[in-house]
């Protein structure tokens, strides 16, 4: 007789913890064979709520860390899921439905995306900040500054990939998040989340959830501690909602089409100019 | 020995050519809104009628931004960068050569000191324009990728506290990116934007490239939601800038939001303390606080508060105020009975909730629009007064103990503007500095403005920045962003 | 008493000043010099200058003739309208001052003081016997006031406890009979936060009056300059109750700069500061332009140097 697997459990990831949702709420997801896969957790909007109050909490000590560490970190995150690799060529073929050589290089690629974000914490205000020629005695710098929690709806397909796409940029930029997966295929997204986990980001400065966008995107929209979100996951129809409820606290809202691109990282920042007098 | 009372030093209005009325500067022509109406301007200084502006509807806007677009795919999209930039140059010249014209017609539409609009709205407003000249031709190496393109037709509305000088910072980036533009001064104060319709014409700025319209918050909204604007640029309160961004939200159209503020001023032990008492007044007083910056709540170090304070009451008493045409005036008037009644309510709670006000003896002239520069003491983090934007010469004074508290202090907003420090340690003030939620940080200084440096909010206090490189980046098309 | 007159408490007192912003102290001098002073105001203000210039011959090449003539321009500065004020004070050479005094009373200007510049002027480069034998003399020569200068080798050296020994001697000499200037000479201390140290270290010491500047060294009197010494009286005052006076020297020479230094005076130390015995200008050309002006407001047309006269 065959040995019997262990499957897993694939639960919310929240402060650097694993738990299910507080609603004890889960859906089911099924490989493209129509067949089940798992369980996940149907996060409720005070999952959501939980998760930012672990995000606004883990963000200063994040921004302040030195961009050179979190170079390192976003880094390491690269190294670990290099070490991961099979487990996530079986989500990402079982849920999309591609071979796992399609699969492979969707993560050779995620795993690049880190390491092309990594490299980026270190140059960013080389690159968009400036030392401003004022008419007067004065030093004047600008400088970009992490924008605060992040809110972020992943895309769908590629799985792997498009929430990587997504996340590095913003952790790049000294930011904390609360990624929402993909509704059909959030299962890499869990995994992501047990890489990190095991990498040395502070707890809280990622959280992933699962669940309906549908349900928490007006969350997402109106909760007032949360700075920024990118909508790469949402439609058209609900980024529009979105925009209209998260003017209530003016949100950096954005949908990107360049894949790499150091605006991602820029565009959840806020840019910060010094000035003092020169003087004896 | 009599005292030395400065007496009287009126700058002459025989400079300034007013009109009896004015029409819409659209496709470079002055011409008649289309349904007839027009709004009077008032000096707030006499409350004597200056001039009557013609009103704006959605059809005149609808006008002015057809004119705006066949301006743009026409003439100014095909138009070699160096050729637009030139425009901008003449136009600086000749603000330059006006100077003292577009001073005198500022301060009897605002109401501010001659001596602001003289020393620091008008140049500012050509310098703006000089800056922004150069960039025009070498938009390539601004870091926005190799062939940055504009947006097309840009919807423009500004404030009264520095009429033409927030022209400018609109006007100037957007035309020297590319695009053209509709502007909306305020219904206040649309004076010196009229005249720059005028510098327009005699700069030769193809016709349609700049279009002035002038109304009320009517014609505001009709601007942004017109379906053929690319892009909002706005200064102005938070609440209308919340609104703009519902109204843009199911839109293609992005925006640059310039909102409100309720700036912290750190005073340390170790400041330079004469210095700061300067810092301070030129933070609150500076444009009768009519500044989105404005340093409006002075947090300053227990030890040496009584000090400060002491010192800043026999400053305040020095403050000129009066007759804004006066070239001594330190202090104009308000400029608006409503902007006055506001001031009133706000700083009315702050004595019902408990605060100390203080203000020197003075006498305020029985016409026109005034309050007399005000210290608040024996405020709290959850007054009204710590916490609203007043736009008034009102100062909250709170106090703190350690660095730490100064920051949570100051960070205990909605609002991120501007913030100052002062401190004569150069590792504290570096410290503060990365500490403060705040888009714009003056440490040793306060309330200073170039058109290099950028400008703009966090939090609350808006989307985007103004002046400088970063301030392009509003007026050129994203490279990696879906524009909705 | 501020300080105990130890070593260790005027260090201690001097090192806890707050600092001067250079930039923001300029900004506050160059703010204040855009002030419009018109009319009436104008006319008070020519006044005012004219009685407290103290009217200055510092050179090399000066006689008692030429002394004498400054002391008749002192007492009438225009002889053809009596309604001009006399001048704060003459300002010379020790080995003038007999002359100057003899000659101001003579001509009827027995109450405008003669101040003479002391203890080894201008660059105060001598032993500490030579100055107080410099000061004994002008004294005993009939001076009012001593302007003395600070050694500002020992200044800039750190040994401000011998600088301020230095004045308190000085001052001892003085007693009842003079009143005491202490020169700084600010453009040799070239820092703001020198300036106010000075300032503060000259009026504990026991100075009267603090002046800028020897009028040899560029820059002198400058605005910030004057603007922080203002400061320093008007806290010094908040701090003891005694008003020391201040005294600007050099580069004064229009009557726009006078008016400039009336204003700083005005919105910094304040009214009560706007007189001859707490402000003094050091000058000599100054005093005709200052006369000009005055020709140009009383006839409102513009004055011919024709019609002042040269002394």
């Amino acid at each position: 007789m065959s040995r019997i697997d262990i499957n897993k459990t694939y639960k919310l990831f929240i402060g650097g913890a694993f738990p299910r949702s507080e609603s004890g709420r889960v859906y089911e997801v099924k490989g493209s064979d129509k067949k089940f896969l798992a369980n996940p957790a149907l996060a409720s909007r005070k999952d959501l709520r939980d998760a930012v109050v672990a995000a606004k909490s883990a963000q200063a000590g994040w921004a302040g860390a030195t961009a050179f560490n979190r170079g390192q970190i976003l880094y390491r995150i690269a190294e670990i899921m290099q070490g991961r690799s099979e487990q996530f060529v079986e989500e990402i073929s079982a849920l999309e439905g591609v071979t796992s050589k399609v699969a492979k290089l969707q993560i050779e690629e995620a795993i690049d995306t880190w390491v092309w974000y990594s490299g980026w914490c270190d140059k960013l205000s080389s690159i968009a900040g400036s030392q401003n020629q004022v008419s007067g005695p004065f030093y004047n710098f600008t400088t970009p500054e992490s924008l605060g929690v992040v809110a972020i709806f992943a895309e769908s397909k590629p799985s792997l990939l498009g929430a990587v796409r997504t996340l590095a940029p913003v952790l790049a930029g000294g930011n904390s998040t609360v990624l929402i997966a993909s509704e059909a295929y959030p299962l890499p997204a869990i995994t992501l989340g047990e890489v990190l986990a095991t990498s040395d980001i502070p707890a809280g400065v990622v959280n992933i959830l699962t669940g309906k966008t549908s349900e928490l995107y007006p969350w997402v929209g109106s909760h007032m501690e949360i700075d920024g979100v990118d909508v790469a996951g949402l439609s058209k129809k609900q980024e529009e909602e979105l925009r209209l409820v998260g003017a209530d606290n003016l949100k950096r809202i954005a949908r990107f089409s360049a894949i790499n691109h150091p605006e991602r990282i820029l565009s959840f920042m806020e840019q910060k100019t010094i000035w003092h007098p020169i003087g004896i | 020995m009599s005292e030395f009372d400065y007496a009287s030093a009126p700058e002459s209005k025989a400079i300034a050519n007013i009109a009896s009325n004015y029409g819409l500067f659209i496709g470079g022509k002055f011409v008649e809104p289309k349904q007839g109406k027009s709004f009077n301007t008032f000096n707030p200084a006499t409350e004597e009628l200056l001039s009557k502006i013609g009103y704006a509807d959605k059809t005149d806007i609808d006008a002015a931004v057809k004119s705006a677009r066949l301006a743009y795919t026409r003439v100014w999209s095909k138009m070699p960068a160096k050729e637009r930039g030139k425009y901008l140059y003449r136009i600086a010249r000749i603000m330059q050569e006006r100077a003292r014209e577009f001073a005198v017609v500022e301060t009897l539409d605002n109401g501010k000191p001659i001596r602001e609009s003289r020393d620091t709205d008008i140049p500012l407003a050509a310098a703006h324009f000089f800056y922004h000249a150069g960039w025009a031709d070498k938009l390539e190496y601004a870091g926005f990728g190799n062939k940055p393109k504009p947006l097309g037709v840009v919807g423009q509305i500004i404030p009264w506290n520095f009429p033409l000088l927030m022209l400018a910072w609109k006007i100037a980036p957007a035309l020297a990116a590319g695009n053209t533009v509709v502007l909306k001064p305020a219904e206040t104060t649309p004076l010196t934007a009229l005249l720059f319709a005028q510098v327009c014409q005699q700069a030769g700025v193809p016709e349609g490239v700049v279009n002035i319209v002038t109304g009320d918050g009517v014609t505001g909204a009709a601007l942004v939601n017109h379906t053929d604007v690319n892009k909002i640029a706005f200064t102005g309160s938070t609440d209308v800038g919340k609104a703009i961004a519902r109204s843009i939200s199911a839109t293609k159209k992005t925006a640059t939001l310039e909102l409100g503020g309720k700036a912290a001023n750190l005073v340390f032990e170790d400041a330079a303390i004469d210095e700061a008492v300067e810092g301070i007044v030129n933070g609150i007083f500076f444009n009768q606080g009519h500044v989105c910056c404005a340093g409006s709540r002075l947090i300053v170090q227990e030890n040496v508060a009584d000090e400060i304070l002491e010192k800043l009451k026999k400053r305040m008493s020095l403050i000129r105020v009066g007759d804004p045409m006066d070239k001594n005036t330190d202090l104009g008037a308000i400029n608006s009975k409503e902007q006055l009644n506001k001031i009133h309510e706000i700083s009315n709670s702050g004595d019902a909730e408990g605060a100390n006000r203080w203000s020197p003896e003075l006498k305020l002239p029985s016409k026109g629009y005034w309050y007399p520069p005000t210290i608040f003491t024996g405020v709290s983090q959850s007054h009204r007064i710590a916490r609203e934007e007043i736009f008034g010469p009102v100062l909250s004074v709170l106090t703190f103990r350690t660095p730490g508290e100064a920051i949570e202090k100051a960070n205990n907003s909605m609002y991120g503007l501007s913030a100052g420090i002062w401190s004569d340690k150069g590792a504290k003030i570096l410290w503060a500095a990365r500490q403060l939620k705040a888009g714009v940080i003056w440490s040793n200084t306060f309330n200073k403005f170039d058109p290099a440096s950028p400008f703009g909010g966090y939090k609350e206090s808006g989307w985007g920045r103004e002046g400088g490189r970063h301030g392009l980046a509003g007026y050129l098309a994203s490279e990696a962003k879906v524009s909705k | 008493m501020i300080i105990d007159g130890s070593e260790t408490s005027l260090r201690k007192f001097l090192s806890d000043l707050p600092p001067v912003d250079q930039v923001g102290a300029e900004a506050r001098a160059g703010m204040l010099a855009t002030r419009s002073i018109k009319t009436t105001s104008k006319a008070w203000a020519i006044d005012m200058a004219i009685s407290m210039v103290d009217l200055t011959t510092l050179e090399g090449a000066d006689t008692p003739g030429k002394v004498k003539s400054l002391c008749a321009k002192a007492v009438r500065p225009d002889p053809n309208d009596l309604t001009v004020p006399s001048v704060g004070a003459i300002c010379v050479y020790n080995d003038m001052v007999k002359i100057a005094r003899t000659e101001l009373d003579a001509i009827g200007g027995e109450s405008i003081p003669v101040a003479a510049v002391a203890t080894a002027f201008p660059s105060g480069r001598a032993s500490l016997a030579v100055k107080k034998l410099d000061t004994q003399d002008a004294i005993d020569a009939g001076a009012n006031e001593i302007d003395m200068v600070i050694d500002r080798g020992a200044f800039l050296s750190g040994q401000l406890y011998q600088v301020f020994e230095e004045i308190q001697v000085i001052k001892q000499i003085c007693g009842d009979k003079a009143h005491l200037k202490v020169i700084l000479d600010t453009g040799e201390l070239v820092t703001y936060d020198n300036v106010r140290k000075a300032s503060y270290l000259a009026m504990l010491a026991g100075a009267d009056f603090i002046k800028t500047s020897t009028g040899k060294v560029a820059p002198a009197a400058t605005a910030p300059v004057v603007l922080v010494m203002l400061e320093a009286v008007r806290d010094y005052f908040t701090l003891t109750g005694k008003k020391i006076g201040v005294k600007p020297a050099g580069g004064i020479r229009t009557t726009k700069d006078a008016i400039k230094q009336l204003v700083l005076v005005k919105e910094t130390a304040g009214d009560q500061w706007l007189t001859p015995d707490l402000f003094r200008i050091g000058a000599s050309a100054l005093l005709n332009d200052l006369l000009m002006q005055r020709m140009k407001l009383r006839t409102g047309h513009y004055a011919s140097a024709n019609y002042v006269t040269v002394d």
